[in-house]
């Protein structure tokens, strides 16, 4: 197959005389750094309740943004009208919010050097999702969701796909001129019953990830749509007649599709160097996970070993190029169980003592700043491990958690509670029906720490979300992490329903 | 450098239009922000921008369909108007069809008006008051964080059956955070703001000082249910996490908090001792908000056959029993109920009560207060039970006066539980809540007395 270039409807936008005029101006202001950004995202969200269409939302976001280093203090300032004489404004606008700033402003900003670079990259999928007639789209998901509303017990199903095509122009002055185009797409089908006696209602949610591919994670092979949907409904079945856990404390063998959530929370943004040196410290929080302890920190066992990356085929966070102009890398961040690398962008990268950013810059939308955003962050998987029923048959008594749900962290990442879409008992190494009201809580360290098993490559999946939040104003960005099942001794366990004093 | 105003944009819509109904909206935005950490300012941004949205209505035979499309800046409206035509003529009937209304909703505001707009110069006397109070804060040893944000959005909303409407949204928020250097204290300060006219910095900043005072005797306490004192800005991140789940389908479904066991809602339930009202009124002084609805895309919450419907105000409980839920027009046909739309702001007050946060803390024996909660999210939607974590001060109440800080903790409980459980309500005010102000920035709300709040485990963060 012809490698892909970004669309020419995009490339045809004016992106040289924008250039030009914009970094031209901020030059002529004194700025030491300017960058232009050029975006076009568009969104197409298709919800389906009870199998029919609800709602097909189709929006594009178009526009510009100017970032400037006027005398050591950030100035930005993003506007929608694609012409030189906005992009003028745009700077001399930048440079006048860098002046109001700097007024209160006593860190001085310095980006560590990146060579230039001048290209396009695409990412990997096969069929633009929007360039499938909408009518195919909807009829597809349709016709799924009417054969989990057919089967028994199902009384409502909730379901829909979010795609979205991002494009992105990056230039600054110091001669990097950027293109890319990336595609991703999460398809999600939720069951639910409701015993209408008691009130009571459960549902229960594919586990298919979003994923930085095109239409065909639908239509190609990618994923056992069939076998998944077939499935569902007995699982839920079972799960709405499954006894109340007991809680104590219990091995669990944690399967990825619910594993990728606990890194991300517990390792992905623990390990943001902004975090941990306290520019999100209002917000998003900090990290335990100080700059001090880089190199020292027992992170987890020694089987841990968590690498960071925004290159991996498919990955969510994957890009040729971040919203600074550094190129995409690989790298680690936990080896051998111990903190040995953080994520950071090029003003973080220079405060942390860093040669060079290691990528992880990004701007959710052209009005927005880029700020130091999560990389693919995943646990290796032991090239030796177990296969997953391995990891079960070394459990005597225990739980498999199987898919995310419900997901709370605490403001230094410490303290974190999980629910999941399914819990089986596991018993003398075999599962044994599943439990209900389940909720897993731990101390971080405590968790990787209690990591007894990982399992081998034939259980590395990759997970992700398109919505992680962080920054103010509030940005949101899509991440993956991949991880193996993997085997956890004595993890507190909850039940929610006495947690809700009942 | 002339372009179409929004107004000639949404006309232009309406007259490009070939299908059975239409709707087209344009908001006009602008935003400036400062953000800072460590007494210094951060990021910052001045942000200008226009959503232009059509909906369009197509009765292909079977029933009405609705499709829509949206774009910024100043897109081609002949493309526009074919695109959500043909996204309309795709969906197939909606199950939410009802005619558009054509009737205009009180305080449709000034159509021919220009758009309101901000600008970073509104921070001109707050960024100065600001930098004093880094300086405040340098002298004594102490830290701050924070972010400061004022937007202005017009939103022009014209159908083909006549309506044009307009209405101008001012939303502005202040947080301030209080660290040790060590960052092994931390405390929290925040207000909501139209106009940052009514912001004070040093008010602001003397309360993190005070709470940071309060920080100097550290108390250890382990999990478990303690008489907890929440501030206005905690029960407003409890109480809206109830209101967003106040949709009358779902619960007639029974699939929410508010069903009835053997069908039907929980409407006339009791579900606080206290005769506590929760209420929206888009009136409200200092917290106005939209008469009138603007729905880009349907769901159990809004249709956007709904588009200009009047938002009066609304109670939602009142003195103690659930009055309303949220109900679009074709659900209140189906269930021969009223319609009742979402109001952008939230006000929770008990009557007859003059008790100041102060004056509730001098009343308790042995309790904790809290200062704000974080990281919520839902763990079982039966009960509505959520989790999360106290943040930025647990403080130790003895003897009718604040003693140390605490710990932080995780805690486990559901907002429709909680209301049952509240002993006492002091007197309401506006308040900023602290996990859910990226989305909404207007309440009111009294500091509460819960006797057992139930704290799961106990959280090393600070």
């Amino acid at each position: 197959m012809q490698p892909r270039d970004v669309d020419e409807s995009f490339l045809a936008l004016p992106l040289s005389a924008l250039t030009e005029a914009a970094l031209t101006r901020a030059v002529d202001l004194g700025c030491e750094h300017a960058d232009l950004r050029v975006e076009r995202i568009r969104t197409q969200s298709i919800t389906l309740r009870d199998a029919r269409l609800e709602a097909l939302a189709d929006g594009e976001d178009l526009g510009l943004a100017v970032r400037v280093v006027h005398e050591g203090t950030w100035g930005f300032a993003a506007g929608v009208v694609l012409t030189a004489a906005e992009a003028v404004r745009l700077a001399e606008q930048a440079v006048a919010v860098a002046k109001v700033s700097a007024a209160v402003a006593s860190d001085r900003v310095e980006l560590a050097p990146e060579p230039p670079h001048e290209g396009s990259w695409v990412s990997a999928y096969d069929v633009d999702p929007f360039e499938v007639p909408d009518a195919e789209k909807t009829a597809l998901l349709t016709e799924w969701s009417e054969r989990l509303l057919a089967a028994d017990g199902v009384e409502h199903v909730q379901s829909g796909c979010t795609h979205v095509k991002e494009q992105k122009y990056y230039a600054d002055t110091s001669g990097t001129r950027t293109r890319q185009q990336r595609v991703r797409i999460h398809p999600v089908f939720d069951a639910l019953t409701v015993d209408r006696t008691t009130g009571a209602f459960e549902s229960m949610r594919t586990l298919a990830p979003p994923v930085g591919r095109g239409w065909e994670f639908v239509t190609g092979g990618h994923w056992d749509w069939d076998g998944e949907l077939a499935e569902l409904p007995e699982l839920l079945r079972e799960k709405t007649k499954a006894p109340s856990v007991e809680p104590g404390r219990y091995d669990l063998v944690v399967d990825p599709s619910n594993l990728w959530l606990t890194i991300h929370e517990s390792v992905g943004h623990a390990t943001e160097l902004d975090r941990a040196l306290g520019y999100e410290a209002a917000y998003a929080g900090t990290s335990f996970a100080t700059v001090d302890k880089l190199g020292s920190l027992q992170y987890g066992s020694p089987l841990m070993h968590v690498t960071g990356d925004r290159t991996v085929d498919h990955g969510l966070s994957t890009i040729g190029w971040d919203d600074e102009g550094v190129e995409a890398q690989r790298w680690d961040i936990v080896r051998d169980g111990v903190l040995v690398g953080y994520q950071v962008d090029r003003n973080t990268a220079r405060l942390g003592g860093m040669a060079r950013s290691n990528g992880c810059a990004f701007a959710d939308s052209p009005r927005h700043v880029p700020v130091q955003r999560m990389a693919n962050v995943s646990l290796q998987p032991h090239p030796d491990g177990p296969d997953l029923a391995g990891l079960i048959g070394g459990v005597e008594r225990g739980i498999y958690v199987v898919g995310d749900k419900s997901w709370s962290i605490d403001m230094q990442r410490y303290n974190f509670q999980f629910t999941g879409q399914r819990f089986h008992r596991i018993e003398g190494g075999r599962l044994a029906g599943q439990l209900r009201d389940v909720a897993y809580q731990a101390t971080t360290t405590d968790f990787w720490g209690s990591m007894r098993a990982v399992g081998g490559p034939s259980t590395y999946r990759l997970g992700g979300a398109f919505n992680c939040g962080k920054a103010q104003p509030g940005q949101v960005a899509p991440v993956s992490h991949g991880c193996p099942a993997a085997l956890f001794e004595g993890v507190s366990i909850l039940n929610t329903v006495q947690e809700g004093g009942r | 450098m002339s372009r179409l105003t929004a107004q000639q944009l949404v006309e232009e819509v309406l007259a490009a239009s070939t299908a059975d109904g239409c709707v087209a909206y344009v908001v006009e935005s602008t935003e400036a922000n400062l953000r800072w950490a460590s007494n210094s300012l951060t990021t910052n941004g001045a942000m200008r921008s226009r959503q232009v949205v059509v909906v369009s209505f197509v009765d292909g035979g079977a029933g009405m369909a609705a499709g829509t499309v949206a774009r910024t800046g100043t897109p081609d409206v002949t493309a526009l108007v074919a695109a959500s035509e043909q996204a309309a003529r795709d969906a197939g009937p909606a199950e939410d069809a009802v005619p558009l209304l054509s009737e205009p909703p009180a305080g449709a505001g000034d159509w021919d008006a220009d758009p309101a707009e901000t600008s970073i110069e509104v921070f001109a006397e707050f960024a100065p008051a600001l930098g004093e109070a880094f300086g405040g804060a340098r002298d004594r040893g102490d830290l701050l964080f924070g972010y400061a944000e004022h937007s202005l959005t017009t939103t022009y909303l014209g159908t083909s059956t006549g309506l044009r409407l307009r209405h101008d949204q001012p939303s502005g928020r202040v947080e301030l955070n209080g660290k040790s250097t060590d960052f092994s204290r931390s405390v929290w300060a925040g207000v909501g703001t139209r106009d940052f006219r009514d912001v004070s910095v040093p008010d602001l900043a003397a309360d993190v000082e005070r709470k940071l005072g309060w920080s100097q005797r550290r108390v250890d306490l382990p999990a478990g249910r303690y008489e907890t004192l929440l501030p206005p800005s905690a029960v407003s991140d409890l109480m809206l996490y109830a209101y967003w789940t106040m949709e009358a389908r779902d619960a007639d479904e029974g699939r929410n908090v508010f069903a009835r066991p053997g069908g039907g809602n929980r409407i006339g339930d009791r579900l606080a001792q206290l005769p506590l009202t929760l209420r929206s009124d888009p009136a409200e002084p200092g917290l106005e908000a939209a008469a009138f609805q603007v729905v880009g895309s349907s769901s159990a919450a809004a249709s956007v056959f709904d588009n200009g419907m009047a938002t009066p105000a609304v109670d939602w409980i009142r003195d103690g029993v659930l009055t309303n839920l949220v109900r679009p027009r074709a659900w209140a046909l189906k269930t021969t109920a009223p319609a009742v739309a979402a109001v952008d702001n939230l006000v929770l007050e008990a009557p007859d009560t003059t008790a100041t946060q102060d004056e509730m803390v001098a009343a308790t024996d042995r309790g904790l207060l809290l200062t704000t909660l974080w990281y919520i999210r839902e763990v079982d939607p039966q009960t509505l039970l959520l989790t999360g974590l106290t943040r930025d001060g647990v403080f130790l109440v003895e003897g009718g006066e604040v003693t140390g800080a605490v710990n932080n903790f995780r805690w486990n409980e559901s907002p429709v539980d909680l209301l049952g459980r509240i002993s006492q309500a002091g007197r309401t005010e506006r308040t900023l809540p602290r996990e859910w102000n990226d989305w909404f920035t207007r309440a009111a709300m009294p500091p509460v007395r819960v006797p057992d709040f139930n704290m799961s485990s106990v959280s090393p963060a600070s």
